[in-house]
């Protein structure tokens, strides 16, 4: 069984999360398969620490942040918030709890309301915890969290279209403080930036996590990115977590067969080393969340796949410390602890 | 102190310059737009006030008199009545506009709630509305209307409801179409995590959002009631004679058209440039209120 | 010998807006030779797309317009062409291709593949609809399509991006046009299937002997393929030299900056990533003096009294465009 560790100082803990979408066709709407976006997926993460999802599309790793933040239904599983189960609290059971955990949106241009001004937004985010404030009370706030997302406070009054990509990923940034949350999920937030402007809102992630404690789970198909931010990382495929481990373990000793190919299909620039790099192409296209092969959703286009790989599924085991893998090949071997 | 003082004057300019820019976009389209506000205000200020300038009765009738062209006296003529022209252009006018835009109004209002509610809510609700909403959608519009006009019988009111009614599947067709597509934006997921109310999300996110093409709606439905007041003139189910409308005087003066065009004519060029001005308007008033069209400083 | 077989000359485009004329590429040069692989670096809106279309002479006319420039193509000035001459049209598939950045948009979804791929075949060589069909299976084998006679008959919406972009580079195979230019070909792209269909394009252009232009943001794409590099920035080409030089030994503030702000994979979290500072320029409204100065960690007093800096040569074949560099 996977083993997560019971740690008193867990955030949140994610239990066999499993997310189905039934596709229908025609007007009765008859089912003609399921989409398995996120199938049976187990990780916590520690207060104050970042967690990176991982994966390419269609993996599930959205699918799973939006269920963490109750967007979305999960068809079976548990989540844990500070030890309180959320997927099965009412809306009104879970109010205490919805400032706590936000969303930083993927792209800047869609997440903002176009009719409403900046202070338009993060008024909003801030009234909604129900105190009741002055006028100009609202204003110091607003100008605080503009203040804390490096934003001129001149910008209270403009539109969104008025900002660059890199200032409305900003205000999404603030509107998602403007609520003190204790944990953030990251959509893709720096994808649709700019190359240059992307290493400016990566530090902000940084100096906001340190000046504040907050806790993140980082949702990224960029490796670099994620390295540059995270603690920990659970690399995922087809709905499944292939490994998780520290984030230095990763690119030092992938032992999944996925993650050796995905670290390996990314450049680097250092020009030497890159030269030297040994390569692992991966055969075929990623098969659809709708027709996951049986077994290890993986070994169709694994350079490994052995006979069991056909017909089991591998369970997520920790073989090192704290170094998790979902693998045949490492049957046969016990822990490494 | 000092900073906050001027950060504060600052964003209140900011505020400030939002609101003349809005004025700016406005009337910003050239000389139609100002010519078409100018319009609109002299029909509205002469149907409101025309009677008590003219003192002329516009039911009036003078039958030695009949069709006389333009004089001192009468200013655009007689009908075939003899009845003053202008009189009943301004009474008319004052028909046709509390018509068109009571109807107009009404329609609007229920339409959108209707569709709104249809949009957000989903599920059954949403299947039933909408359902109605096609079914009366294929009768065609003026038969329907005719239908309603029956049951309400003659009268102005009861004619400006039948109309307004006729006009509401299409507000809650495109307000239901709207919201739904508005719902997926990643806004309103926003809102509804930072602890919004569901109600407060469709009122203050999803209904400004859907005002370019609403209001535009508005301008073509207020242009159609004129129209389609003065179809159930022609077909004899309209306002009873001898209340003028325009759409009236011009079905009326169809026999007429060889001998005395202007009968005709001059109703028919008033609602022609009332329906025009209420679109130019519209379409300037969806401007002004789209905060995206305001230029950076 | 390498031979040049596209020779850009100081070539100019702008386009004239409602806000001024904005300056996408502002005098630039650079080469391909036979059989290579170069790459143009820049963020968006430095003009490397831009300059890519007016080569191919697909600017949009108005607002846009080529204003100055020689582009030499096996010894011909491809400018001196009407845009929507036989010559040009007929360069444009067999003499160069563009594989572009969205699939899904560069072909017509409303024909099957097959159907596209003919057209093309057709248009750039004498075959007949038959021969170009089996043309179309063989380039699809050669890019790896799995049943390639069921895809032929397949719609663009049925296949997978990176499918998508396999059809792509067979159709600029298939017409057996000597330059290719790939535009940001990766981007929409998983990152596995952005190493395969890279991996692919590569193995082709070895294979036919064919010269690529990479165009791109990704300066990993430009370590592992690229011969040499031309750095683009606000319509100009600041550095240039081969992939060696400009990685392990860039000279412009603006190359260093962006390497050092880029995540890289070998980093440490630990290690801070440098930003540059400041926001990408407002191509309307570019001062006469170097473009990157506002940004520069470096500013000296030439950068804002002289004009824009010009190209100076530092070492064998890496050119810096920058006022600090070789003094």
């Amino acid at each position: 069984m996977s083993d997560v560790v019971n740690d008193e100082q867990a955030l949140l803990r994610v239990e066999h999360l499993k997310m189905f979408f039934p596709v229908t066709k025609g007007l009765l709407e008859k089912p003609i398969g399921t989409v398995k976006a996120v199938d049976d997926i187990s990780f916590e993460i520690i207060k104050g620490e970042t967690f990176g999802l991982v994966g390419e599309s269609g993996c599930g790793k959205t699918t799973a942040g939006k269920c963490i933040l109750r967007v979305n239904k999960p068809t079976e599983g548990h989540i844990w918030y500070e030890n309180k189960e959320i997927v099965q609290m009412s809306d009104t059971e879970f109010m205490p709890y919805r400032r706590k955990i936000q969303l930083i949106f993927q792209d800047p241009y869609s997440s903002l309301d176009p009719r409403s001004s900046v202070y338009g937004i993060l008024s909003e985010a801030i009234q909604c915890d129900g105190i009741a404030r002055s006028k100009d009370e609202l204003q110091k706030r607003v100008n605080e969290l503009l203040f804390t997302v490096e934003l001129d406070p001149l910008m209270s009054y403009r539109y969104p279209h008025e900002l660059s990509g890199g200032q409305r990923q900003r205000l999404g940034i603030a509107r998602a403080l403007a609520c003190n949350p204790e944990l953030i999920v990251c959509d893709e937030p720096v994808s649709a930036l700019d190359v240059s402007i992307q290493a400016q809102i990566i530090n902000l992630f940084k100096d906001i996590q340190k000046k504040l404690g907050i806790t993140y789970l980082f949702i990224a198909h960029d490796l670099a990115v994620v390295r540059h931010i995270s603690d920990k990382i659970g690399v995922m495929y087809l709905g499944h977590l292939v490994e998780i481990t520290k984030s230095v373990e990763l690119y030092k000793k992938p032992m999944h067969p996925y993650t050796q190919a995905l670290l390996s299909a990314i450049p680097i620039t250092d020009y030497y080393e890159e030269q030297k790099r040994k390569r692992v192409t991966l055969q075929g296209e990623v098969p659809s969340p709708m027709n996951v092969p049986r077994g290890c959703p993986f070994h169709p286009r694994c350079p490994y796949a052995m006979g069991v790989c056909r017909k089991e599924r591998p369970e997520l085991r920790e073989l090192f410390d704290n170094h998790f893998v979902a693998c045949h090949r490492y049957d046969k071997e016990e822990s490494f602890k | 102190m000092e900073q906050n003082l001027s950060l504060e004057s600052m964003q209140k300019e900011t505020r400030r310059r939002n609101r003349k820019q809005a004025f700016k976009i406005f009337f910003g389209r050239g000389v139609i737009v100002k010519l078409c506000t100018a319009v609109l205000v002299l029909f509205i200020v002469f149907s409101l006030f025309g009677p008590f300038l003219l003192h002329i009765d516009p039911n009036k009738q003078n039958l030695v008199n009949k069709l006389a062209k333009p004089t001192a006296t009468h200013i655009l003529g007689t009908d075939y009545l003899g009845r003053d022209v202008l009189a009943r252009i301004i009474s008319g006018g004052r028909v046709s506009l509390f018509v068109s835009i009571l109807a107009g109004t009404f329609a609007a209002i229920v339409g959108i709630c209707l569709g709104l509610i249809a949009g957000y809510v989903g599920g059954y609700l949403s299947k039933f509305i909408m359902a109605i909403t096609d079914v009366v959608l294929s009768i065609p519009g003026l038969v329907f209307t005719l239908m309603i006009a029956a049951i309400m019988g003659s009268g102005v009111l009861s004619l400006t409801i039948a109309i307004g009614i006729g006009m509401i599947p299409t507000y809650i067709r495109m307000a239901n179409g709207l919201v739904l597509s508005l719902k997926q934006n990643d806004y309103v997921v926003a809102s509804s995590l930072v602890g919004q109310k569901q109600r407060k999300i469709l009122f203050k996110h999803l209904l400004p959002n859907t005002f370019p093409s609403l209001i535009v709606l508005y301008t073509i439905n207020l242009g159609n009631a004129i129209m389609t007041e003065a179809s159930l003139s022609y077909l004899g189910v309209g306002i009873n004679p001898p209340t003028a409308t325009w759409g009236n005087m011009v079905s009326d003066a169809y026999a007429y058209l060889y001998l005395a065009p202007r009968l005709a004519i001059v109703p028919g060029i008033c609602i022609i440039v009332l329906i025009i001005s209420f679109n130019i308007v519209g379409d300037g008033l969806r401007d002004a209120l789209d905060p995206r069209l305001r230029g950076k400083l | 010998m390498s031979e040049v077989l596209l020779d850009v000359r100081n070539l100019k485009t702008s386009f004239f807006t409602a806000e001024g004329e904005v300056k996408s590429v502002d005098g630039i040069s650079y080469y391909v030779n036979k059989g290579e692989t170069i790459a143009i670096v820049g963020e968006s809106g430095c003009g490397k797309s831009v300059s890519q279309m007016s080569v191919l002479q697909l600017i949009q006319m108005p607002p846009g317009k080529v204003l100055d420039g020689q582009v030499i193509f096996k010894g011909k000035d491809l400018l001196k062409y009407n845009p929507k001459s036989k010559e040009m049209r007929s360069i444009r598939g067999s003499g160069i291709s563009m594989i572009f950045q969205e699939p899904m948009t560069s072909l017509n979804p409303v024909l099957t593949i097959g159907e596209q791929l003919c057209d093309i075949i057709t248009t750039h060589s004498d075959l007949t609809k038959k021969e170009a069909w089996l043309k179309g299976i063989e380039a699809l084998v050669s890019v790896g399509i799995s049943e390639p006679k069921t895809r032929m008959r397949s719609y663009p919406f049925e296949m997978s991006g990176g499918m998508r972009q396999r059809v792509m580079i067979a159709a600029a195979i298939a017409c057996g046009s000597e330059l290719i230019i790939a535009d940001e070909p990766t981007t929409a792209l998983d990152v596995t299937t952005q190493a395969q269909v890279m991996d692919l394009l590569l193995d082709l252009v070895k294979k036919y002997n064919k010269s690529l232009i990479i165009i791109t943001h990704n300066l990993g794409l430009v370590t592992r393929y690229a011969e040499r590099v031309y750095v683009m920035y606000a319509g100009r080409i600041i550095e240039s030299g081969t992939t060696e030089q400009i990685l392990t030994h860039p000279e412009h503030p603006y190359t260093k900056g962006l390497l050092n702000s880029v995540p890289k994979l070998e980093d440490d979290k630990n290690q801070d990533l440098i930003p540059i500072k400041g926001m990408p320029p407002v191509l309307s409204n570019l001062p006469p003096s170097c473009a990157f100065m506002p940004r520069c960690p470096f500013p000296c007093s030439k950068c804002t009294s002289n004009g824009k800096p010009a190209l100076k040569n530092v070492g064998q074949e890496h050119y810096v465009a920058c006022y600090l560099v070789g003094e």
